[in-house]
């Protein structure tokens, strides 16, 4: 047990999580719990989602040492997590398959699912493909235009994509959408929501698909490196690739744990995504966290060059383990990604995701405070295959 | 001592019909236009009003309350705006209460929120995305600051969880008539009707039906077993669709003349 898996009230991490949802949900999200919780203690169930990983997956995902990019980080000793080599690209797949698995137990035939970027989207597409389950993503129509090439993923793929026209038209009015489809349509539909926030049990069931990654990472350090990394980093959106790189490390007290955010054009401006660092404690999506608001209460819309950090909320545990001090949250910004992103590409010939680069400008940085002796595990996310034509035009590269 | 709200119910039940509640959100369709939408609804002879604060993210809305959401956000409605307007329909001489998600009371501060309800004439706050689990400290605020809190049963409110959702509201309950978002249907849900029976199994508050109501079929329909009726999208609709404001309130009375006959042809 470690001190974030048993909140002293059920679905709560400290005073945060909960269920801030209309009334109507709640039988749906009390179905979800039961199934979540039988599921975890079924042998069975685990044994099935391991063949899947296995075979299909592509788990476990391998480490790589990044040697000539940990020349520009004071030395340190960099090992790479490698999601970016699972299949559809990203961590978004150990989610998926294991919330297709319970909507399966839970005997219901249809799946909905939010996307920022797409990379949620095209996962969820993916595991409804592979279970035959009918899918229909939300996705903000700015970002559908952004994201033209994952929509044609997730057609391809069988989904239908439905483009929210409302607000700011991005991932958190997508979020809105599938969470009106889900009160109307219940009894027959599972909501595949892709990151730990929303109300219980969603920020604990998605952490507990997700936590492999620090589980695999783990012991695959102990015995790349004979020790323990002395700091785990990874990006922050909603938290899921750094709750399940995290989570095996939380016992660890002398291993750092660096949550890195979206800051945009930086925290002082105004325009970021960096809802840890600069936002304030609120509720969002159905759960207590910290949000970008106003005086109002409105949620303030953020910004970032990455669409799948680009969110005003974050998921519970990650705003308990800020509290704690447990883990530490700093904000990157947009510009530092991309030179971080660059950077890679040419010293190790890997194009990390742009949500990933965050992750790396943050090992930039921390391998200097640390020093040559130490070793740092980041979590690289996804691939950057998606965003391409992002950085073309970030560093006017002529396609 | 009873809530103008509690008072309108108990006169009600000795007239034998059931009460139309208006919902409009603050600051819509314009600061100027709300008071004169509001003065519209009383004239016409609405019984209570329900003003919405106005929220970014309202997940629980359809189309039509969105829009209106939208627009009364982009003009600067804020807590001093709603409050106004509570002020304003107490001047009126109609019991009011305010709808708003959770963010917005915990932001304003939550005994603070309560207090002031009270303190500008509210008679109490619907809120439709706190669950009973998160309301203790609501509970206590709005208990002491003499408001009703009204939470939302829906069809999908098992009959065990009913019995302690209705024991935590004050006022009345608020059936959701369908499971879904607001906005008008061409019909009343059959599962209105049964989920009212529900309630009265288990409250002796007055229930009030919304969600989807929009014409006076529909509303004398429902005044014919509830004691309430509850319709917001439908007066919104028709100032969203007027070609001025003018216009736009004539159509509002018109609506308004047909469900306030519509409540009382329902017994």
């Amino acid at each position: 047990m470690t001190i974030s898996d048993q909140p002293e009230i059920i679905g709560h991490f400290g005073p945060y999580g909960g269920r801030f949802v209309p009334e109507a949900l709640i039988g749906a999200l009390d179905e979800l719990e039961a199934a979540h919780i039988s599921a975890m203690a079924d042998a069975a169930f685990q044994s099935e989602l391991r063949d899947l990983h296995l075979t299909y997956t592509g788990r476990p995902s391998i480490i790589t040492e990044a040697k000539r990019f940990a020349e520009h980080a004071g030395g340190a000793r960099i090992l790479l997590k490698r999601e970016d080599l699972n299949h559809t690209g990203s961590h978004k797949i150990n989610n998926v398959l294991g919330q297709a698995l319970l909507t399966k137990r839970m005997g219901k035939k249809r799946i909905i699912a939010e996307t920022g970027a797409g990379q949620h989207g095209v996962a969820a597409a993916t595991a409804a493909a592979l279970f035959g389950l009918e899918c229909v993503v939300y996705m903000g129509s700015e970002d559908t235009r952004r994201q033209a090439l994952n929509v044609a993923r997730m057609k391809l793929l069988g989904a239908e994509v439905i483009p929210v026209t409302t607000g700011s038209r991005t991932l958190k009015d997508a979020v809105n959408e599938a969470m009106r489809d889900w009160v109307t349509n219940v009894d027959s539909t599972h909501y595949m929501l892709g990151t730990v926030a929303g109300p219980h049990p969603f920020p604990t069931m998605v952490r507990d698909f997700q936590k492999v990654i620090g589980e695999e990472a783990r012991s695959q350090v102990l015995e790349f490196a004979g020790r323990l990394p002395d700091a785990v980093l990874a990006c922050i959106g909603g938290g899921s690739n750094a709750i399940g790189i995290f989570h095996a490390f939380i016992p660890d007290k002398d291993v750092k744990l660096i949550g890195l955010e979206a800051g945009g054009d930086g925290v002082g401006t105004g325009r970021h995504a960096a809802t840890l660092t600069g936002g304030s404690v609120g509720v969002l999506h159905g759960t207590r966290s910290y949000v970008l608001q106003d005086e109002n209460g409105q949620t303030i819309e953020s910004h970032s060059i990455s669409a799948g950090l680009d969110y005003p909320g974050v998921g519970p545990e990650h705003a308990f383990l800020h509290d704690s001090g447990r883990a530490e949250y700093r904000a990157i910004t947009d510009d530092q990604a991309m030179q971080a992103f660059a950077l890679l590409c040419k010293t190790e010939g890997i194009i990390p995701a742009i949500e990933s680069a965050h992750a790396l400008a943050g090992a930039l940085d921390i391998g200097k405070e640390l020093g040559p002796d130490s070793i740092l595990l980041v979590n690289l996310s996804g691939r950057g295959d998606k965003d391409v034509q992002t950085a073309a035009d970030y560093f006017k590269i002529e396609l | 001592m009873a809530t103008s709200l509690e008072q309108m119910f108990a006169r009600l039940r000795m007239e034998d019909r059931a009460a139309l509640i208006a919902y409009l959100p603050a600051g819509f369709p314009s600061v100027n236009g709300s008071k004169k939408a509001l003065g519209v609804l009383a004239q016409a002879g609405v019984d209570a009003i329900e003003i919405g604060f106005p929220y970014s993210d309202p997940v629980m809305d359809g189309p039509i309350i969105q829009a209106a959401a939208d627009i009364s956000l982009k003009s600067g409605t804020g807590a001093k705006e709603v409050f106004e307007t509570l002020s304003y329909v107490n001047d009126l001489g109609l019991p009011c209460v305010v709808m708003t998600y959770w963010n917005p009371i915990e932001r304003y501060g939550i005994e603070r929120f309560a207090k002031d309800i009270s303190g500008f004439g509210g008679s109490g706050v619907i809120t439709p995305d706190l669950t009973i689990e998160e309301s203790g400290i609501w509970g206590g605020a709005a208990s002491i600051s003499g408001i009703n809190r009204i939470y939302v049963v829906a069809p999908s409110t098992s009959d065990k969880r009913m019995k302690s959702v209705v024991d935590q509201c004050s006022g009345f309950v608020y059936a959701a008539s369908l499971m879904g978002v607001t906005g008008g249907r061409a019909t009343v849900s059959t599962q209105a009707r049964e989920l009212v029976d529900r309630i009265r199994g288990a409250s002796s508050l007055p229930v009030a039906v919304g969600l989807g109501v929009s014409t006076r079929e529909q509303a004398r329909e429902i005044a014919g077993y509830a004691d309430g009726v509850i319709v917001g999208s439908a007066f919104i609709k028709v100032l969203l669709e007027a070609e001025d404001e003018a216009s736009g309130l004539i159509k509002l009375r018109e609506l308004a003349d047909q469900l306030v006959a519509g409540v009382r042809e329902g017994r």
